[in-house]
């Protein structure tokens, strides 16, 4: 049994199905990465994951728990963290408000996960005073980062992390997600750079117009002729 | 010559200068009022002035029962005594306004259009009840020492023609709105609930995926608004008198000083306010006495060297809107338009 788990999804934003039955899991200390065309429902599923899609059919599990029915916010509070694709820093406020406010939730002292986040984007360190909005994309998205973790979550999910991002900077990203999955935590990501995100996962899940096609280690699916083929283009 | 320099300046002073930032400091508050509803709950505002209107009328009728009472505040207006009593009276008619009317519109994720009428039906709503419980007619409530320096007093002690004359309720103004502004930026930068509410305004759903509760974010804002349009109704009140229409006919130059300022941005609302209040005042104002000072006799003007009469003041806020929103719509510090 993984950690989280989205069993048989299906649902949509009202008319047809965008999520036909798919199922997406990831464990502690672990990649999952999900990749597949466009309008799979990549994002769909994650954004049922976390709560921001009502599901028609199936269930979403963290632990031993049902989840199915609990808002976004509730979710938060139970350890997960998410970190949208777009608009996913408060650009008006500085670097280290955009992490007090990730901590918004905690009432104990929150200062050694601030310090965590610096050691991990020492960048961030020296521009903590700056408005977020000032950043490059590439900085942008290490605040973006560093506001989920400051619940110090259990799940970290992540849509499309390096899109517009430079190849240097995504490869800096990706190094940074693998240090902070060693933490022991679950990572959830959708990712356009199926190739690059695949050889860092664990676990890959290939969606295909809301199902799963393929689903292995991201070594194997890497490896595969079909996969190749069809989605990473040869 | 010198006296004559200093003459000038001191009738610049006394009729332009001084009422300038005293109206100035009015119209900062209720433009804050305005910026923050906007940068919050993302509409326009059209109650605001008639909801002043309301708070003021609060602070006038306590004023009243204190004075039958005998209490006073010495040589501070009575109102001052007052005013905490009508400022939490504000605060709940504006979040009974909010349960009964804008949550649900909150509720359906309306957009901002929908909020703008909703307010004028507000408006219309305040304004009624004012004139109902208080009249329509002038309310005069200031008591107290008038002065803090008078014009002979002046003129006496430094022995120039002109005087400088400072009203109590002048001086109480300036002081209200510094400290208000001071307390109101260390609020939004230093607390939690400060910095919740400039996260929930800048991007509402990561807010929400910070576990940022709107409800309370809402709240906190429309008791910093009802505090800041009593306090604003109030001292506007003392300064010149409580008529309710002219508290209605606030709304533009608010509406002006905040655009100009920029939208969503305290401190733009506090820059437009005395933009809008020197724009007005020394527009209107005769400088006929002031330039006889300082050129030759035989060089002095006919005329008033008045560039528009006071019964036009208002178009000075309307043009001034008009103009920033076909220049620079998003105001002298950026806002952010809905």
């Amino acid at each position: 049994m993984s950690y989280l788990i989205g069993k048989d999804m299906c649902g949509g934003y009202g008319g047809a199905d965008i999520l036909r039955g798919c199922t997406v899991a990831v464990d502690k200390g672990e990649i999952a990465v999900v990749v597949g065309p466009n309008g799979a429902g990549k994002s769909t599923a994650m954004k049922a994951m976390f709560g921001m899609l009502n599901l028609r059919e199936g269930s979403v599990m963290l632990g031993e728990q049902d989840i199915t029915r609990l808002s976004p916010q509730k979710r938060v509070k139970e350890g997960m963290a998410f970190v949208p694709q777009t608009s996913n820093v408060f650009v008006g406020m500085t670097v280290q408000e955009n992490l007090e406010m990730g901590a918004y939730i905690r009432e104990d002292d929150f200062t050694e996960t601030m310090e965590h986040v610096f050691e991990l984007f020492p960048a961030l360190k020296e521009k903590r005073d700056q408005p977020a909005g000032e950043l490059s994309g590439g900085q942008r998205q290490q605040v973006a980062v560093g506001r989920a973790l400051m619940t110090t979550p259990k799940v970290l999910m992540l849509d499309e992390p390096t899109a517009g991002v430079s190849p240097i900077v995504m490869d800096e990203l990706f190094d940074r997600i693998i240090e902070i999955k060693k933490t022991g935590i679950a990572i959830l990501m959708v990712e356009q750079n199926a190739r690059q995100a695949l050889s860092i996962a664990d676990k890959g899940y290939v969606l295909v117009t809301g199902e799963n096609r393929f689903t292995d280690t991201g070594e194997a699916l890497l490896a595969s002729p079909e996969v190749r083929k069809s989605f990473l283009g040869g | 010559m010198a006296t004559d320099f200093l003459n000038a300046l001191i009738l610049l002073a006394n009729f332009v200068i001084v009422p300038g930032v005293a109206y100035g400091s009015q119209l900062a508050l209720g433009a804050l009022g305005i910026t923050l509803v906007y940068a919050v709950l993302r509409f326009a505002n059209f109650a605001h002035s008639d909801t002043m209107a309301f708070g003021t009328m609060s602070t006038v009728l306590i004023t009243w029962w204190f004075q039958s009472l005998g209490i006073s505040f010495g040589p501070l207006p009575t109102a001052l005594l007052a005013l905490p009593f009508a400022i939490i009276i504000t605060i709940g008619v504006v979040l009974i306004t909010d349960r009964t009317v804008y949550r649900f519109y909150r509720s359906k994720r309306s957009s901002p259009a929908i909020f703008v009428i909703a307010s004028i039906g507000v408006m219309f709503l305040m304004n009624g009840l004012v004139r109902f419980i208080i009249g329509p007619d002038d309310q005069r409530f200031v008591d107290g020492e008038r002065f803090i320096i008078t014009a002979r007093n002046f003129k006496k002690m430094t022995g120039l023609d002109e005087g400088l004359a400072i009203k109590v309720t002048q001086g109480l103004t300036i002081v209200i709105a510094v400290i208000l502004v001071i307390a109101l930026f260390w609020f939004l930068n230093r607390t939690r609930s400060g910095k919740a509410m400039r996260a929930y305004s800048d991007n509402e759903d990561l807010a929400l995926l910070s576990g940022i509760d709107p409800e309370r974010v809402v709240m906190v804002t429309w008791i910093i608004t009802a505090a800041l349009m009593t306090i604003a109704g109030t001292l506007y009140g003392l300064d010149k008198s409580f008529k309710p229409f002219t508290y209605f006919n606030l709304l533009l130059p608010f509406f002006a000083a905040a655009i100009v300022g920029g939208i969503g941005q305290p401190v733009g609302a506090i820059i437009g306010g005395y933009v809008i209040a020197f724009s007005e005042v020394s527009i209107t104002y005769a400088y006929k006495k002031f330039l006889k000072y300082l050129v030759a006799d035989d060089w002095a003007p006919e005329g008033l060297v008045q560039l528009l009469s006071t019964d036009y003041k208002f178009a000075v806020s309307f043009i001034i809107l008009v103009v920033v929103l076909l220049i620079r719509p998003t105001g002298i510090i950026r806002g952010k338009v809905v």
